[in-house]
């Protein structure tokens, strides 16, 4: 009995051959975008991150996974510098970052958004988009008051905001206050809005924590997309189904350390990723995929099958 | 225990009226009238006036001259001590005493005569010297310093009372209180209503008007603060009423005892000797109950049910109601305890600078604040240490600067200590992510 | 009887008063500041002595035309946003408050200091600078205006120039709050962080706030001082204070809201404290002094100050949605 004869659901296209060596934590990538190397930080006496080497890959989707406290997004804090390291070096496409102020990392083509979201709430969803664009020539104090200089621009970048807003479908909303958003929706504000800097890396702090289940799949889709357009992506998540869908390569960190990467199937079953999780949530769902069971069943359905006729 | 309703207990009500009809009470009372005295100058509009006293003993035929503005004249006290001296035109003048016409042994102290005077708002201006006995004796700059070192101790340790009451304030609930000076202000003016104009005895004027206090914290959490904090005001919105509470108060108490300082006592006693040190008896007791009460406040916070609920309410008021702590309970005996503190350290400071004035507290408000900040935001023990270290500056600061410049050398301190440790000495340092 | 008419005429004289004007201005600074940035500058009244003084010894002792002697208000002021701007736009908004009161009162003590006195005048400041000024006016001696608005040409030379610099820099800070400068501003003002990731260098906007809404402030001074003298007890706390109540009643973010703000505020304070005045000698307030009288305009600053912020903090012209400080 061959396996075609149950049909597997498509997925997203998963890109392989990330890795250039031995799967193990710290392995080299073939075309890495960020490489890092002892980054440490403390609070107090308590170890937050303390990664040895690590690689994310370009043109691929990273996901950071961990259980709670394990470092995640302070070690993206340190990436995107929103907190200082207490030793460590990293480079972005080659260029050394470490010490580099935050809003500069930003300007390089690194992008972030935040666990709660930042949609700035007493601007015009419209507004917060234009303030996501580089290079603004208005937005030199100077500048501004003579409005010729940057009429021109402003019009350029609002039609580029409203192209991505109806990509968000958020364009009808684009004169109202973000406040006005529901949660769902701000958070495609605040990707939509980090696309306007047209990044190389974008950085999603947990995209899908307070979402509800219905927006799940244009939030996931959204982000496939990136990878469609040829940038980057790494995010921190606790969704295993999600990172399962659609990462293409998955870093676990546990008490500040890289435990094991590599790709979501071979890092699922990895024990000591099973220990890393266990070890503090006994109870959790790793991510035991219901198709993949009933194949399982049905497979030792048929071997009983075949023993018995034979 | 269920969390104070919306609506204020009948038993609070009463005592806000309480409250309310005892105030009116002392306003009525507040009226000092002004006695006849030996003066010159009666035809202009401005006047100087005093009362030349000794150990509560009037002293008579002292010459009083006032100098200034193209202006000068002198008098002689009367029988009773008084003087009056009339001057042309607002300004600034110079009051002296002519110490020989003082009666043997007896001086004034050190530093204030003559004292450069001049009128607020209103028309009179009251100028009194501090008597003690005593011989007129240079001293060495060691002695000088460990004067200074003493004086600053006990103004550290009489702003600590305030500062630390703001500081729990700032840390159950995040108001930057403005208005503490206006409480500082309002001990003082109780134990003067009580002590001078009521004649009570001191020591019961002065508890008195520390219970006063303390009811007065009572009521501006009930009446505003707590209405408030129900009504979800922001942080800088709640700061900003603080302020325009302050302004009405501090006029408002200007419009009940005018702009002139007065004295709840008339003289100064003489130092007493320990070994080196010269100290006066009003800065061993103020240091004194300053101690006691500091110790008082630690062994609250740190071994009470109630103190430790405290505690928990300023690190995390969410999770303390979590835990069933009653956090309006535990702000409102905060405001209670940081009312009477202000109230002791105003009462303290009356007697420190010497004086009661309607601005006294607005005087040393930012030295409080800058008390609190330099310390650590938010901790009470920070409140302790920088104010001590606000005092002795301060006061050690005046062997080498002129002395009205003294506020500006602790505003210097503190603005470097920002710079160089944001979180100040005790407090803890901020996670950004 | 109470002259109501009277009160009324007196009253209406603080519509276009250059004392309005100053505050308007200072009040506009403010609003860069805390209205539309975030920034909580508890020293404007700082800004505007450092301006006023700028000027007057700049003229008294160096003996500056009076264009230098406004260039030098200016500039002093944006030293001294320089110097607060420093080392507090890191940290968190409170200490650029502390910080603020801390350096006006220590220029104000500084400057009252009797050694100071050849260059500040100590506590009795400065006068006799307005000459320079009184020279550069083109309206020949007389008398002008009308009933409670009759005024001598220099009264009407100052109103003039005051009230065009106001509506001057109203255009200014209008033209920059629409613009994509103004715009990053406002995000500031809500969320720094969020600003950051998008790569905007978060200080170097919130330290051209700091510096314009002071240079407003200064200019405010020089307006202040130039009916009246340098006094530095002028330029104490109480007067930063007035200008936020004069901000808030406007609406802190908006450009019409200051100019309004200050508007009704002298018109209403001089209707209010001319009535309690008169009232008072008329008897109807038994218990109150006429020094009292005049000291039930503060009380009610400070109680409207309280009633605008509880009940109305957007003002009259803010709008409450975009109110960044009542969260």
């Amino acid at each position: 009995m061959s396996s075609s004869a149950i049909p597997k659901k498509s997925g997203p296209v998963k890109t392989v051959d990330l890795h250039v060596g031995e799967i193990a934590p710290g392995v080299a990538k073939a075309n890495p975008i960020i490489v890092a190397d002892n980054v440490t930080r403390s609070f107090g006496g308590l170890v937050a991150v303390d990664v040895a080497h690590v690689e994310i890959p370009r043109n691929a989707i990273t996901a950071l996974i961990g259980p709670n406290g394990a470092g995640k997004t302070t070690f993206f804090n340190l990436l995107t510098g929103f907190d200082k390291p207490d030793s460590g070096t990293w480079t972005f496409s080659g260029k050394s970052l470490a010490g580099i102020p935050s809003f500069r990392v930003a300007r390089l083509g690194q992008v972030r958004t935040f666990q709660l979201t930042k949609a700035l709430g007493l601007l015009s969803v419209l507004d917060n988009m234009k303030l996501g664009a580089k290079g603004q020539k208005g937005e030199n104090m100077f500048a501004a008051l003579l409005p010729w200089i940057w009429r021109k621009q402003e019009a350029e970048v609002e039609a580029r905001a409203m192209v991505l807003l109806e990509k968000f479908t958020l364009d009808t909303k684009a004169e109202d206050y973000a406040a006005s958003l529901s949660g769902g929706q701000r958070k495609l504000l605040e990707m939509a809005r980090a696309l306007m800097s047209e990044p190389t890396l974008v950085m999603l702090d947990e995209p899908m924590a307070g979402v509800n289940p219905a927006l799940t799949q244009s939030l996931l889709d959204h982000i496939l997309d990136l990878k469609t357009q040829g940038m980057t992506v790494l995010f921190v998540e606790h969704d295993m189904q999600m990172v399962r869908h659609i990462a293409d390569w998955v870093i676990v960190m546990a008490e500040g350390r890289i435990v094991a990467e590599g790709p979501p199937d071979v890092v699922m079953v990895n024990p000591a990723v099973i220990d890393a999780y266990l070890g503090s949530h006994h109870d959790q769902d790793l991510g035991e995929d219901p198709e993949q069971e009933e194949e399982n069943v049905t497979a030792i359905r048929e071997l009983l099958d075949a023993n018995d006729e034979s | 225990m269920e969390v104070t309703g919306s609506t204020i207990r009948a038993w609070q009500r009463g005592v806000i009226l309480l409250f309310v009809a005892l105030l009116a009470a002392l306003t009525f009372a507040g009226g000092a009238t002004a006695a006849h005295a030996d003066e010159v100058g009666g035809q202009y509009p401005f006047q100087f006036s005093g009362n030349v006293k000794n150990d509560g003993k009037a002293l008579a035929g002292v010459k009083i001259s006032v100098s200034g503005n193209g202006y000068s004249a002198e008098v002689k006290t009367d029988e009773k001590g008084r003087w009056q001296i009339g001057v042309p035109s607002k300004g600034s003048y110079s009051v002296a005493l002519d110490e020989s016409t003082l009666p043997k042994g007896i001086i004034v102290v050190q530093g204030s005569n003559p004292i450069v005077a001049e009128f607020g708002k209103t028309t009179d201006k009251t100028v009194n010297f501090f008597l003690g006995v005593g011989e007129k004796q240079t001293t060495s700059f060691g002695q000088e310093l460990i004067d200074r070192i003493v004086t600053g101790l006990s103004f550290g340790l009489l702003l600590a009372l305030a500062a630390i009451g703001l500081s729990l304030i700032f840390g159950t609930t995040g108001l930057n209180n403005f208005a503490h000076a206006e409480m500082v202000t309002f001990g003082a003016l109780a134990t003067l209503t009580l002590a001078v104009d009521l004649a009570w005895p001191l020591w019961l004027a002065i508890l008195a008007a520390i219970i006063l206090s303390a009811v007065f914290g009572f009521v501006l959490d009930a009446g505003i603060w707590a209405p408030l904090r129900r009504k979800g005001i922001g942080l800088i919105p709640a700061m900003i009423v603080s302020i325009g509470l302050s302004l009405a108060l501090r006029y408002l108490y200007q419009y009940l005892y005018g702009g002139s300082t007065r004295q709840i006592l008339g003289s100064a006693s003489a130092n007493i000797q320990f070994g080196l040190i010269s100290i006066s008896p009003f800065n061993i007791a103020s240091m004194t109950i300053s101690v006691v009460a500091v110790i008082g406040i630690a062994f609250f916070l740190l071994r009470t049910r109630l103190g430790k609920a405290t505690r928990a309410v300023s690190d995390n008021s969410s999770l303390a109601a979590a835990s069933g702590i009653d956090v309006d309970r535990v702000i409102r005996i905060v405001w209670v305890m940081g009312g009477a503190l202000a109230g002791l350290s105003g009462i303290l400071f009356a007697f420190y600078r010497p004086g009661v004035s309607w601005d006294m507290g607005f005087q040393i408000l930012l030295l409080i604040f800058a008390a609190v900040t330099l310390g650590g935001l938010g901790t009470a023990f920070g409140a302790l240490v920088g104010s001590i270290v606000v005092g002795l500056f301060i006061e050690v600061s005046t062997l080498w600067i002129s002395p009205d410049m003294k506020d500006v050398g602790a505003l210097v301190i503190l603005i470097l200590v920002l710079l160089v440790r944001p979180q100040g000495i005790l407090g803890r340092k901020e996670r950004v992510g | 009887m109470v002259d109501f008419w009277q009160i009324i005429q007196n009253a209406s004289v603080e519509l276009i008063s250059p004392t309005t004007a100053a505050y308007a201005l200072a009040a506009l600074g403010l609003a860069i500041h805390f209205g539309f940035t975030g920034l909580i500058n508890f020293g404007q009244a700082g800004f505007m002595a450092v301006g006023a003084y700028g000027f007057g010894i700049s003229t008294l002792t160096f003996h500056f035309p009076v264009w230098a002697a406004v260039l030098t208000g200016i500039g002093a002021s944006i030293v001294l946003a320089l110097l607060l701007g420093v080392p507090t736009l890191r940290l968190r908004a409170d200490y650029l408050a502390i910080v603020t009161i801390a350096a006006a009162e220590i220029f104000r003590l500084v400057v009252s200091t009797p050694n100071a006195g050849p260059i500040t005048g100590s506590a009795d400041g400065l006068s006799g600078y307005k000459t320079g000024f009184a020279a550069l006016n083109p309206i020949p001696p007389g008398t002008y205006g009308f009933g409670p608005f009759t005024m001598n040409e220099y009264d009407l030379f100052l109103r003039l120039v005051a009230w065009t610099v106001v509506i001057l820099c109203c255009l200014l800070a209008w033209q920059l709050m629409r613009s994509p400068w103004g715009r990053v501003v406002k995000g500031i003002r809500e969320d720094e962080d969020a600003v950051r990731a998008l790569g905007k260098n978060v200080y170097f906007y919130k330290m051209q706030s700091l510096i314009l809404g002071g240079v407003f402030g200064s200019l405010a001074g020089i307006i202040f001082i130039l009916p009246r003298a340098i006094v530095p007890s002028n330029f104490a706390t109480t007067l930063t204070f007035f200008v936020y109540t004069v901000l808030l009643l406007g609406g802190a973010a908006t450009i019409l809201g200051p100019v309004i703000g200050s508007i009704i505020f002298w018109v209403t304070l001089s209707a209010v404290s001319g009535f309690v005045a008169r009232a008072q000698e008329a008897g109807w307030f038994p218990g109150m002094s006429s020094v009292q009288a005049g000291q039930t305009r503060f009380i009610v600053v400070g109680v409207v100050l309280m009633l605008i912020v509880i009940f109305r903090p957007q003002g009259v012209f803010g709008n409450k949605k975009e109110l960044a400080f009542v969260k």
